[in-house]
């Protein structure tokens, strides 16, 4: 069986020479990004915001509007109801309920009593105020953290340029991800926090990978200089990198096709996370290093510690 | 890296057998499983609420209710002793964690605080000014909270038991909080309702000598108190109130036994009970002195009846009326027997997720999980030939190695957990990917296949390391961090990127070098 080499051999694209363009467009990104999520805000689901979310079947196609008559005059402040992946399906959203948690289950047994007797309930859920504040506080934190984390552990396998380069990618990757959710108005929950999470393992994973073939290239060519050297770099990658991001794309439309509609958002932000994650990591991680004064100290220090330095010529064996 | 020596094709085979056995439970329906020979692994994945369908349950144990009723004794003993001394005091009453009084004689005081002092030896009691103040020490409160919350989780086993609920779990998170997950359920109003109340069983006398009516407008005689009449009892004109005494005659603690049943001179529905030889003493006595006199059965903080005593109950048994339906008695029987929640408990989070949304989840997540394998294996077959295929099979015996080591940990299976799963398929390859695309470039730059290919495995490795461990980072914070489903998906991501190593390093390399061996070509099929 023939193997196909889908990027040529010997690929030679001028990712380093293009770099303003990459930083411009990115600038712009982020700027939007954080615009959006300012004034637009984020739709955060009830995980976040406390309140109730039902999920209900009837047995013909749901007449919506009939619904929504009968559980507007229940006098429990907003509320919105959805088609969710079929016409029987209704997703009923309700506002946090003033007063207590136990406010919050008499509101769903007033949704129950007000809805027709042949509904089936598929899922029902409801967050009172203590809990979702205690839950939007740890998916803070778990971000965080994680990030913290991936800095610290880069530091310590590479130099600090390398560190604050990933870093920077992505916090580039987690912030626009938030930003499209403003922009499309996804609900963000706590399989949003896990998939912004899952995003950043991913980025930085793809950064890695570039970085340390920049690491291996700055041992095997002492002389050449940086941009060009970043730039053969990621070529050298660019066809692991593009077939990787191909195959979990491959996997992420599965799920976000099949997957069924309750974790769609969840497939669509990881889809996201790929897609940008593999640019940043060619277009914003590795040209980031020219800046970082990743001077001949910092190369000698690399080249010094190199054991098998002499291995990294081709030898005939 | 082109060594693989036998001891090595042993241990990767017998990892891989190890796998397909704790994953084959799964590929027989739940009942086969069990009658596998007992040598073999039986376990199923632990499928996760969101999947199975049931109901997940966060409550909190109002732990002040119990340091409240603590201080409200100590306020009544301080009372009794005080007057018992003729001391006069004023202002007697609690705070948050503490009861003060103010004695406004000087030379009174040294006598009454050791009085206080005598009420409660492990409190802290002081005295500042003419005010004496009894506060509890931390490790009272904690002692408290721990017993208030191990004594709820008690109850709510016993009366979740009681409905027949299956493998419930009911465990303890944080200072105050309990988790409940009611697997199967889909409408768990019934339970919660039983969870949800206190059950907290006196019978106190009523107040003849004061009206009601006086005490409706404001003022409640001490030692006494002001209850409403509950629903459905015999208040067909709305709210009814009734004064009753403020000391509890006998309590349900000492219940011994409470069956529904039927009056047998109307057939009324009604729970008949059974006291302890304790609580038969003290309510034969009640009943002996108080002949013709109506006492009231309370329910937590509501009068569910106020009959009149026709004659003293010896016996220790007796029975609660009060226009119950046959549900509400065997409620209430349930409640009773399986006892009194040491404080009330709130709902904070419910999530209840029926079995059909389970079900379409599970299927969904496999046909997700099925194409995209697919698609990852045409793909892979496609980029890079034989040595795709192989790569294809180590993917294979990952999902098999990533199910074996879900049901051999008995971790919980949810739908993120299944999302996590299908990005591991496509991830997977990634250090596949990473040492085929090597091994093509040190063909390149001339070197014969055994080298380039034990080059490509050696430079490969350690970045594969590098990507891997960051990945994992990601996926252990977000099992601290998370909760429920999420941490299933965190779960999955870890099992998968340590399996999808030991696949792509491991299991493939034996392939690629085996036939390496075997054909010794000239020429890499890259």
């Amino acid at each position: 069986m023939k193997a196909l080499n889908l990027i040529p051999a010997g690929v030679d694209i001028g990712f380093i020479s293009k770099r303003k363009l990459f930083f411009v467009f990115s600038a712009l990104l982020l700027a939007a990004s954080v615009s959006l999520t300012l004034t637009k805000g984020l739709n955060f689901g009830i995980d976040f915001k406390g309140g109730i979310l039902i999920e209900v079947r009837t047995e013909g196609p749901a007449n919506i509007a009939d619904m929504r008559g009968k559980l507007s005059t229940l006098g429990l402040g907003d509320i919105s109801l959805q088609e969710f992946g079929e016409v029987t399906d209704v997703l009923i959203r309700i506002q946090r309920q003033p007063g207590g948690d136990a406010a919050q289950q008499e509101a769903v047994n007033a949704v129950k009593g007000a809805l027709d007797e042949n509904i089936q309930y598929r899922r029902t859920e409801f967050v009172g105020p203590q809990v979702s504040a205690e839950l939007l506080e740890d998916g803070i934190m778990a971000v965080s953290l994680a990030m913290l984390a991936i800095l610290v552990y880069i530091w310590f396998r590479f130099e600090w340029q390398f560190g604050v380069g990933a870093v920077i990618a992505l916090v580039h990757d987690v912030t626009t991800t938030i930003g499209i959710f403003a922009l499309l108005g996804f609900e963000f929950n706590l399989s949003t926090v896990a998939a912004v999470l899952t995003i950043a393992g991913y980025s930085i994973n793809d950064t890695v990978v570039v970085y340390d073939r920049v690491r291996e290239n700055l041992r095997k060519y002492k002389t050449m200089p940086l941009a060009e050297l970043l730039n053969l770099s990621i070529n050298n990658t660019l066809s692991r990198t593009l077939i990787t991001s191909l195959t979990t794309l491959l996997a992420l439309a599965a799920l976000f096709f099949l997957g069924g509609e309750v974790i769609r958002d969840f497939s669509f932000a990881m889809i996201w996370g790929v897609v940008v994650g593999t640019y940043s990591s060619i277009c914003i991680a590795v040209p980031l290093l020219l800046y970082f004064g990743l001077d001949d100290k910092a190369r000698g220090g690399l080249a010094g510690d190199d054991e098998d330095d002499a291995e990294a010529q081709p030898d005939a064996p | 890296m082109v060594n693989f020596p036998t001891w090595k094709k042993v241990l990767v085979a017998l990892i891989c057998l190890l796998g397909l056995a704790f994953a084959a439970p799964n590929f027989v329906d739940e009942e086969t499983s069990k009658q596998l020979p007992d040598w073999l692994p039986h376990n199923q994945v632990n499928l996760g609420l969101d999947l199975r369908g049931g109901s997940h349950l966060l409550l909190e144990v109002e732990v002040q209710a119990v340091i409240d009723e603590y201080l409200e004794t100590l306020v009544d003993s301080a009372r009794a002793e005080l007057r018992g001394e003729r001391i006069r005091y004023r202002a007697l009453g609690k705070q948050e964690h503490s009861a003060g009084v103010t004695i406004p004689n000087a030379d009174e005081r040294e006598k009454a605080l050791e009085l206080m002092r005598g009420l409660d030896s492990a409190a802290q009691t002081t005295i500042d000014g003419d005010r004496i103040t009894i506060t509890m020490t931390d490790q009272q409160i904690a002692e408290r909270r721990t017993s208030a919350v191990q004594q709820s989780i008690e109850i709510i086993r016993r009366r979740i038991d009681e409905t027949g609920v299956r493998e419930p779990t009911i465990q303890r998170q944080g200072d105050d909080r309990v988790i409940v997950q009611l697997p199967g359920i889909d409408d768990p109003e019934r339970v919660k309702s039983l969870i949800g109340k206190t059950a907290k069983l006196t019978f106190q006398m009523v107040d003849l000598e004061n009206s009601v009516e006086e005490a409706l407008g404001g003022r409640v005689p001490p030692g006494s108190l002001l209850l409403p009449m509950l629903e459905g009892a015999n208040s067909p004109t709305g709210q009814q109130y009734i004064l009753v005494k403020k000391r509890v005659a006998v309590s349900g603690e000492n219940l011994v036994d409470a069956q529904p049943s039927f009056d047998g001179r109307d057939n009324q529905p009604v729970v008949s009970f059974r006291f302890d030889t304790l609580g038969a003493k003290k309510f034969g006595k009640v009943t002996t002195e108080n002949v013709k006199r109506p006492f009231a059965i309370v329910l937590d903080g509501k009068v569910i009846s106020a009959p009149v005593i026709q004659e003293p109950i010896l016996g220790g048994t007796g029975q609660i009326s009060g226009g119950f339906s046959v549900q509400d008695t065997q409620d209430l029987a349930l409640l009773l027997r399986a006892g009194a929640l040491p404080a009330p408990l709130t709902i904070l989070e419910e999530r209840t997720v029926g079995p059909g949304l389970g079900a379409d989840s599970i299927a969904a997540g496999e046909i997700a999980c099925l194409v995209g394998m697919v698609l990852v294996v045409i793909f892979m077959g496609i980029a890079y030939g034989r040595f795709g295929l192989y790569a294809d099979i180590a993917l294979a015996m990952n999902l098999f190695l990533i199910l074996g080591l879900l049901s051999l940990l008995q971790a919980t299976l949810t739908l993120p957990g299944i999302a996590g799963i299908v990005l591991t398929i496509g991830m997977a390859v990634d250090a596949n990917v990473l040492i085929f695309e090597r091994i093509r470039e040190e063909t390149r730059a001339g070197r014969t296949p055994i080298s380039a290919i034990d080059a490509g495995y050696g430079r490969a490795l350690s970045t594969i390391i590098d990507a891997n461990l960051t990945t994992l980072i990601a996926a252990i914070l977000l099992y601290s961090f998370g909760s429920g489903p999420v941490r299933g998906f965190a779960v999955t991501l870890a099992i998968g990127i340590v399996t999808s190593m030991f696949t792509a390093i491991m299991l493939t390399r034996m392939f690629v070098v085996t036939w390496l061996r075997s054909k010794r070509p000239t020429e890499l099929p890259l």
